[in-house]
């Protein structure tokens, strides 16, 4: 596996030194890696992971299911990268079983995503059913746990 | 008259001194914002899956005593391990023995051996156990310094000048805490020789037999040409599988060693506790995946400590196992006790002075590098203004 690509995983400001020392190579040298794989779309970006009711802001996330006819030669894809490029949808997943689609929408409040999905959502041509489910409260998110950070129990010094 | 308790406690109790390793722990202990490179243990928590299983023991009503020398599916894990590990035949119904802690399997081990003023060989530094629980079990410790141009290895010639009519027993930890030393087939084979042509049992405490870097992977001293018969293995949870809580280690051997072992830890333990046996039986069957992920981690915290101490001109030589790092503090002209204490006072960075380990720790002090490595990186940045503020230093 890639270790560059491991240590930036959990934390993408990992400084250049350190990854550099840990990594055993030069800061120019990461420093190009990255780049590269920035370039090659390898690293697709760099997000903040926030738990939003925590910082006091309202936030409504949807899982929505999403059920497609299937167009000639694209199958899905056209209809898929379509709902994508909505600033609303944060994720757009292809799916086994009952659904084709699934959209995680994320807006300031319950209308906001009603109208989403009646207004633009439901109304693209191609688009035979949805069906959403409102998050309630977040467990783990990204491979974080919400929740309070877990204190370091050890003795200051032990043999 | 009042009582004079001081005259009650046994002498060879009153021999031994309380561990060096405490001594600043209360003031740390006291301080807001330490970092501490001086902890023994890993800073991982145990891998849920292992937890889980505990709680689902407790569960389904697993809380009753368990046979002497402990769970027969941990036992025959344990012996299973060890083949898949080494190469090693152990018999999982006369030849293994599941303890509280490695500390628990050191103590019985040489009770079950010495008799009133046999001589143990026990290469320094090393963990602070050793010399106590010879003394404790009426045996003589023979320490006996390894060297730095030897990277802290002990070699036959060490051993040599130390070994006597009495001796009966060698007992070696490596990876070593706290040099992070390794011993290589090679070198182990020097020392095979020797307890051979001396007759001696040997202890080989392998803790940190999993904790090993820059892919050659530790060997066992039992896996040695005709060294298993000889050898009385020692090994257990805490370090590979972040589990030092539990307290659950295990001791390989003959049948006989293992038969006398069992006699004391029948009569004065009973049995290592079943939830923590019921969570070891999972860390062997599931924890592989854990306990190489935080290995993985362990040896980038490695690289980064050992360059960022080399910078700041600190002379080590690069840990290949454990989780310690060992450098040279004499060039401040400060003692090892001196660094740490003024270390920790004036930077809030706690560490151990090398003699908590032997007198041959003098001008060392251990740092462990089970830390994250934001607090590396930090306690670094305060050592180097340490070592800034101290005129003798010359970089």
């Amino acid at each position: 596996m890639n270790e560059l690509l491991s240590l930036l995983e959990h934390n993408a400001r990992r400084p250049l030194p350190e990854l550099s020392a840990v990594l055993k190579r030069s800061e120019y040298e990461v420093g190009k890696e990255i780049k590269a794989m920035e370039d090659e779309r390898i690293i697709l970006g760099y997000n903040t992971l926030i738990d939003w009711n925590k910082a006091g802001v309202d936030k409504v996330t949807a899982f929505i299911e999403v059920n497609l006819t299937p167009q000639r030669d694209v199958g899905f894809d056209a209809i898929a990268d379509r709902i994508s490029r909505f600033d609303e949808v944060r994720s757009v997943y292809l799916m086994s079983g009952n659904f084709d689609l699934l959209v995680i929408v994320e807006e300031s409040s319950l209308q906001a995503i009603a109208d989403f999905i009646a207004q633009r959502l439901a109304t693209i041509d191609g688009v035979t059913s949805t069906r959403s489910h409102f998050m309630l409260k977040p467990y783990k998110k990204d491979g974080l746990m919400t929740g309070p950070k877990e204190r370091d129990h050890r003795l200051v010094v032990s043999p | 008259m009042s009582l004079d308790w001081k005259k009650r406690i046994a002498p060879q109790v009153e021999a031994v001194p309380p561990s060096g390793i405490r001594k600043f722990f209360d003031i740390a202990a006291e301080m807001e914002d330490v970092i501490s490179l001086g902890v023994g243990e890993p800073d991982f928590v145990t891998p849920w899956t292992i937890r889980e299983s505990c709680i689902y023991g407790l569960e389904q009503g697993r809380t009753s005593y368990t046979g002497n020398r402990g769970l027969p599916e941990l036992l025959e894990e344990i012996a299973r391990h060890k083949k898949e590990q080494h190469g090693l035949d152990y018999d999982p119904k006369t030849d293994v023995l599941v303890t509280v802690g490695v500390s628990e399997a050191l103590d019985i081990a040489l009770r079950a051996l010495l008799s009133p003023g046999d001589e143990v060989l026990i290469p320094e530094p090393c963990y602070v156990s050793y010399k106590a629980c010879t003394t404790l079990a009426g045996g003589v410790a023979v320490p006996v310094p390894a060297r730095i141009e030897n990277e802290f290895r002990i070699t036959a010639e060490d051993l040599e000048a130390h070994v006597t009519p009495r001796t009966r027993v060698l007992l070696i930890g490596y990876p070593n805490n706290p040099t992070g030393a390794v011993m290589r087939r090679e070198h182990l084979a020097e020392l095979a020789d020797f307890v051979e042509a001396h007759d001696l049992l040997v202890i080989s405490d392998e803790i940190y037999g999993d904790l090993t870097y820059g892919g050659e992977p530790h060997v066992s001293f039992a896996s040695l040409p005709g060294m298993q018969e000889r050898t009385l293995l020692l090994d257990g949870f805490s370090k590979a599988y972040a589990m030092t809580g539990w307290r659950i280690g295990y001791a390989l051997g003959a049948p006989e060693i293992i038969a006398a072992m069992t006699k004391i830890h029948q009569y004065t333990m009973l049995c290592a506790p079943i939830t923590a046996q019921l969570a070891a039986v999972e860390a062997l069957k599931r924890g592989e995946k854990y306990r190489d992920k935080m290995v993985a981690e362990y040896d980038m915290r490695r690289g980064f400590i050992y360059q960022g101490l080399t910078k700041l001109g600190l002379s080590c030589f690069e840990p290949k196992g454990a989780f310690y790092i060992f450098p040279d503090v004499s060039s401040t002209g400060l003692s090892s006790e001196d660094f740490a204490e003024k270390l920790l006072m004036s930077e809030h960075v706690a560490l151990v002075p090398g003699t908590a380990f032997g007198d041959c720790g003098k001008g060392y002090v251990r740092c462990s590098y089970a830390t994250s490595l934001d607090k590396i990186d930090e306690a670094l940045a305060r050592i180097g203004n340490f070592l800034a503020q101290h005129t003798d230093f010359h970089a």
